[in-house]
């Protein structure tokens, strides 16, 4: 603990504060548009298509919505909270204080993930009403949600310092993370998509956070939930080291 | 004693500006000590070097004997920064960016000490309000809040007064004349010259990056500027030539003398008199620093 203060316990406190007290927006939001994306995909696609055997499509599509909320929001909530502090200079109160660049780096993470975890809660508070999911495995379903917000939440420390203005950091969202979350297996199972797109979602680690995630709820995945597990640890190893090296030398943050 | 801040050989470049370049500067514990400067002449840079906003490229600093690279946890506590810009945090109150500001600096339970500042700084009656509907005087204070809400024993003031009304700013000067009373070592930076000549004991004035004069107030009031005899004459009346090779300045009517000593007016006066010229006014100047301050600029770019 040598490297933590009591400095940690506020940044992370004030990052929670900060969503909930505007949770309308940062969490009302997206569980409604979760849920239309459940309504609208599931009056399409509910009578036409089953994964894995027998598992019905609304079921199947539950958990994707889910763990695509918890990533979204997880990385929303460090790139903005960043990027509005850097934009108007507020910044600089986080800077001043004896903070080390481990707490930093693990109260924004850390409130990131917390945030996508209590909007995935919300989404699948508000989905108990139109299918029964087994949660066959608790605590895969815990472990994805946690490293895929922690990752996503690392990526929106990433952006955030990385980005000077918020057009940036939208290009940023719009062609990075928008892509990688639609294009993971939120709304399929890669066994329905062509051998040459198959081959390229292996590509996406999004896939296996959701491919992981959903193996919690139904006890059957497009790989094995180990793989996955490997792929995501790996990934949070990377861009926690990555991270905490820019915010070790200051970038753009200290000149 | 240690010394509440010492500078040695800082120097930071940004791109082609060299902002700081080798400065060297101790400033002793309950001093208040001005940082004088026209813009960009380096005196924010040192500042956000001193609170680790900005790594020197060389040097080092101290707060207190604490190395703000090395020991940057201690030197940070025992430093109070209050910034330039009027910044916020718009999602929180008076009292929640205090007690948050506080939290950072690991401290708990600090009620008693953040009831003091808010009543010291006129704050009560805004404690519970956001931050976003504070006027910009109201905001002011509670940076200056802000940068005292960990006690520390060295503050810096980063143009404060800029943008702020006649009221605030006695208020204002008030409080950190008290602070400085109480023990506390004061750092300011300011483009108001008889703001600094009032408050501070030192002063050391920065051009690019370089100090350029550092000393007590007096002295450098002293050497620099002095007291002056301005006196207008009747209509018709003429400056006889021995004091012609004394007069200093001619503004407005006025044939200005500087004085070395007081005793120079009856010599004045004296060669006047036999001339046979009236006086029709006659006024002391007092010395300033923006006088002080010019002569400095002036002789550093010559």
């Amino acid at each position: 603990m040598r490297h933590f203060s009591g400095g940690f316990a506020t940044l992370l406190y004030k990052e929670l504060l900060r969503f909930w007290k505007v949770s309308f927006q940062t969490v009302a939001a997206p569980v409604l548009t979760a849920l239309l994306y459940l309504l609208i995909f599931s009056h399409v696609l509910e009578e036409h298509v089953q994964v894995y055997g027998s598992i019905r499509y609304t079921a199947f599509l539950v958990p994707g919505l889910v763990m695509m909320s918890v990533l979204q929001n997880a990385f929303a909530n460090s790139s903005s909270s960043l990027i509005q502090s850097k934009v108007t200079g507020n910044i600089v109160f986080v800077l001043l204080p004896p903070i080390s660049y481990r707490e930093f780096f693990a109260a924004y993470v850390l409130a990131a993930a917390i945030r996508g975890i209590v909007v995935g809660l919300g989404v699948l508070l508000v989905t108990v009403w139109f299918v029964q999911l087994p949660y066959r495995n608790p605590l895969w379903i815990l472990a994805f949600a946690l490293a895929g917000g922690a990752i996503l939440g690392a990526l929106g420390v990433i952006a955030g310092i990385w980005a000077d203005k918020f057009d940036q950091l939208a290009a940023f969202q719009n062609f990075l993370i928008m892509p990688l979350t639609f294009l993971s297996g939120v709304f399929y199972s890669i066994h329905s998509l062509p051998a040459f797109w198959q081959e390229v979602s292996r590509f996406n680690p999004v896939f296996y956070m959701i491919d992981g995630f959903r193996y919690g709820f139904f006890g059957v995945s497009d790989v094995s939930p180990w793989t996955s597990l490997a792929v995501v640890g790996g990934c949070f190893v990377v861009l926690t080291g990555f991270t905490l090296w820019l915010l070790k030398i200051g970038y753009k943050l200290r000149a | 004693m240690i010394p509440a801040i010492r500078v040695e050989q800082v120097a930071k470049r940004f791109g082609p500006v060299q902002a700081l370049a080798g400065v060297d500067l101790v400033v002793e514990q309950g001093e208040f000590f001005g940082l004088l400067g026209p813009n960009g002449a380096g005196k924010t840079t040192l500042i956000s070097a001193l609170a680790g906003l900005v790594r020197p490229d060389s040097g080092r600093l101290e707060v207190m004997g604490r190395d703000v690279v090395q020991d940057y946890r201690a030197a940070r506590r025992l430093l109070g920064v209050v910034p330039q810009e009027l910044v916020f945090d718009p999602f929180f109150t008076v009292r929640e960016t205090l007690e948050i500001q506080s939290g950072y600096f690991g401290i708990r339970n600090n009620d008693a000490w953040i009831d003091e500042i808010i009543d010291n700084l006129d704050l009560r009656a805004k404690a519970h309000v956001n931050m976003r509907a504070l006027s910009g005087g109201m905001k002011r204070r509670v940076l200056v809040a802000q940068a005292l809400v960990h006690r520390p024993p060295v503050i810096v003031l980063d143009e404060p007064t800029a943008g702020v009304d006649v009221e605030l700013r006695q208020g204002l000067w008030q409080f950190v004349r008290r602070l400085n009373r109480d023990g506390h070592t004061v750092v300011l930076t300011t483009h108001y010259l008889e703001e600094a000549e009032s408050l501070c004991g030192r002063i050391a004035m920065l051009k690019q990056g370089r100090i350029v004069a550092l000393d007590t107030t007096d002295n450098l009031l002293r050497s620099f500027s002095g007291h002056s005899l301005r006196v207008r004459l009747a209509p018709g009346g003429r400056l006889p030539p021995s004091l012609l090779a004394r007069l200093s300045e001619e503004k407005d009517g006025f044939h200005a003398f500087r004085l070395d000593s007081f005793q120079e007016v009856t010599s004045i006066l004296d060669a006047l008199r036999a001339t046979g010229c009236n006086i029709e006014d006659m006024e002391f100047g007092k010395p300033d620093l923006e006088e002080v301050f010019v002569s400095v600029m002036q002789k550093e770019t010559a």
